[in-house]
């Protein structure tokens, strides 16, 4: 089992969910974070004071998933959060040890 | 065992309240029984030409020696209207636009400011306030006469608004004496203690708004000499910009400041503070008229277009030289037009107000943003920068745009510009150095005071922490 956690623009969370479920996956957590990548921030102005704002506000999704839909998984996420504009995101990919299902205790792939 | 002892010191003040009240409310009675018409100042400038002095007010059913003033039920129906707009115009108009400012840590302290100046001031216009400031004769100040509003019958008027009951006068007047040292609140954000603010908020009111009020509209020196501040540019305006100014020095600066991220939490409680300010002050200025009349119709106009000039102003300014007009922009220049038409509104007309209100949008810009950067004081909501400054800018160009066509009885001489009378901007002047002189001075002694009894700053921890949990004990939640 693989988790895939993507950092996406937040106007494009619900396209990537929709492209998501086109992809079969069936669960997903989201937060809302905040980072920089090569994407700086804005400068903001109040009555003179200014403040530069490093950090920009992303989502960020996790989904653990088989290992045999990770392609297609990330595929559709890459596709549904592009906009050729900087600032697009990033998708990492990491090895889940386990998983488990609390209601009826079951583990692993039939845990997802 | 902590529990226990306070509710012990709760019980003991609580005794000591009901034991002190017995004399004093025992004092009140006697002051019903003065002379009727000994609290009637003869020479107030704002008084109508035909003003008679005031019924009497005993509570037993006396007949009058002389014929009662017609109670006008225009003239009290609006001016019960403007009470209740200017008291919007501090709960929630002020403290909304100041705790927007504010960091999520300080909302609800800066909240609090506001709201329980509100209460506390009440009490202390009920107790002295009012007595001191628009009773009795004296040039300088009132007298005690209206100890806890004794006086102060069913049918009661004051001589300085003959034809409304003394009991909306009052409450009129009390809601002007409640926002000025609220509006100070604005220098003092995000670093001053709670107990320190509330004594200072009854100190100043006794020690400074009240004497000032007293020059200018109570029968003292200043209006007696001609000096016109229609709804309170310098009484209220410079007088809270410049308490402001040397609070903003006297509490230092915030920590942090210029480093860390200061920014509003939430421009769009501002936004609504600020509107709910430009509704509220046609009370404030329209009101100021004491009279449901054409010159209440003509302060109401001169305020609306005086704020819209000025909102305007400030954003050309803000976008010419920073390329984007902002919402805290707008909304200052709306605050600042509104301050600097105040004491204005009554005696100009409409391309006075106008010119009014784009020379405050442009002025006000400069020194919010411009000249506090230049200088560096933490005036951290510009308090001085939009009230002080506005407040004497306004009350210049009220010498140089008053017409006496417009309030004959209020502004006899008229001003500059209309009816070539010079004279009436050294007037101005002296209205504004005065009021600037006296509340520097008394503002900075009773800060010293306090800042050497009882301390007026938080600590850093608190103040890193933040007031709202420290303080008082509470959050908003996330």
């Amino acid at each position: 089992m693989k988790m895939i956690i993507a950092i996406v623009k937040p106007f494009k969370l619900d396209e990537v969910r929709e492209a998501l479920v086109g992809a079969g996956v069936e669960g997903l957590t989201i937060s809302e974070v905040k980072g920089y990548g090569r994407q700086k921030g804005q400068t903001e102005i109040y009555r003179g004071a200014e403040y530069q704002v490093n950090f920009v506000p992303k989502v960020k999704l996790e989904a653990v998933v088989d290992d045999a839909s990770v392609a297609k998984a990330v595929e559709a996420i890459k596709t549904a959060a592009a906009t050729g504009k900087i600032g697009d995101g990033k998708i990492f990919v990491v090895e889940v040890t386990d998983a488990v299902r609390i209601r009826t205790g079951e583990t692993g792939s039939a845990a997802i | 065992m902590m529990k226990s002892i306070g509710l012990q010191r709760l019980a003991g003040l609580a005794l000591a309240v009901m034991i002190a009240g017995a004399p004093i409310s025992a004092l009140a009675q006697n002051a019903t029984a003065a002379p009727a018409n000994a609290a009637a100042p003869a020479n107030a400038a704002a008084a109508p030409a035909n003003a008679t002095t005031a019924a009497p007010a005993a509570a037993t059913a006396a007949p009058a020696a002389t014929p009662a003033p017609k109670i006008d039920t225009g003239d009290t129906a609006w001016m019960l209207t403007s009470s209740v707009l200017v008291l919007m115009m501090t709960i929630p108009g002020l403290a909304l636009f100041y705790a927007g400012m504010v960091r999520k840590k300080n909302i609800l302290a800066t909240l609090a400011q506001s709201f329980a100046a509100t209460a506390l001031i009440t009490v202390l216009w009920m107790i002295a306030g009012y007595s001191l400031a628009f009773t009795g004769s004296g040039a300088y100040i009132g007298d005690m006469k209206y100890l806890l509003l004794g006086p102060m019958g069913l049918n009661a008027t004051s001589s300085l608004a003959p034809t409304i009951p003394e009991s909306v006068y009052m409450m009129f007047q009390m809601t002007f004496a409640i926002i000025t040292p609220a509006l100070i609140a604005g220098a003092l954000a995000d670093r001053m203690k709670f107990s320190a603010f509330m004594i200072f908020m009854g100190a100043w009111l006794i020690l400074v708004y009240c004497p000032i009020a007293h020059w200018v509209w109570g029968g003292g020196w200043l209006g007696t000499m001609g000096a016109l501040d229609y709804a309170g540019g310098t009484v209220v305006h410079l007088n809270a910009g410049t308490a402001g100014l040397v609070t903003a020095l006297m509490l230092g600066k915030r920590k942090g400041l210029g480093t860390e991220n200061m920014a509003p939490h939430n421009l769009a409680y501002s936004v609504i503070g600020a509107s709910l300010l430009w509704v509220g002050w046609f009370g404030f200025n329209a009101g100021s008229a004491v009279t449901s009349n054409v010159n209440a119709g003509m302060a109401m106009a001169a305020t609306q277009i005086a704020t819209a000039g000025a909102t305007l102003a400030w954003m050309g300014a803000e976008w010419i030289s920073h390329g984007k007009p902002s919402v805290l922009g707008m909304v200052s220049g709306a605050v600042a037009g509104l301050v600097a038409i105040t004491p204005a509104s009554g005696f100009v007309n409409a391309q006075g107000a106008l010119v009014i209100g784009l020379a405050a949008g442009v002025v006000c810009y400069f020194s919010a943003v411009h000249v506090k950067k230049m200088i560096g004081y933490d005036d951290a909501l510009d308090c001085w920068g939009v009230h002080g400054v506005g407040g004497a800018l306004g009350a210049i160009l009220t010498g140089a745009l008053a017409v006496k066509a417009i309030n004959p009885t209020g502004a006899p001489k008229g001003g500059w510009l209309y009816d070539g009378n010079f004279g009436q901007m050294w007037l101005q002047f002296v209205d504004v150095a005065a009021t600037f002189v006296y509340c520097g001075i008394m503002t900075f002694i009773i800060l010293a005071v306090l800042k050497y009894t009882i301390g007026i700053r938080v600590s850093e921890e608190v103040e890193v922490e933040g007031l709202d949990i420290n303080l008082h004990g509470e959050v908003v939640q996330a």
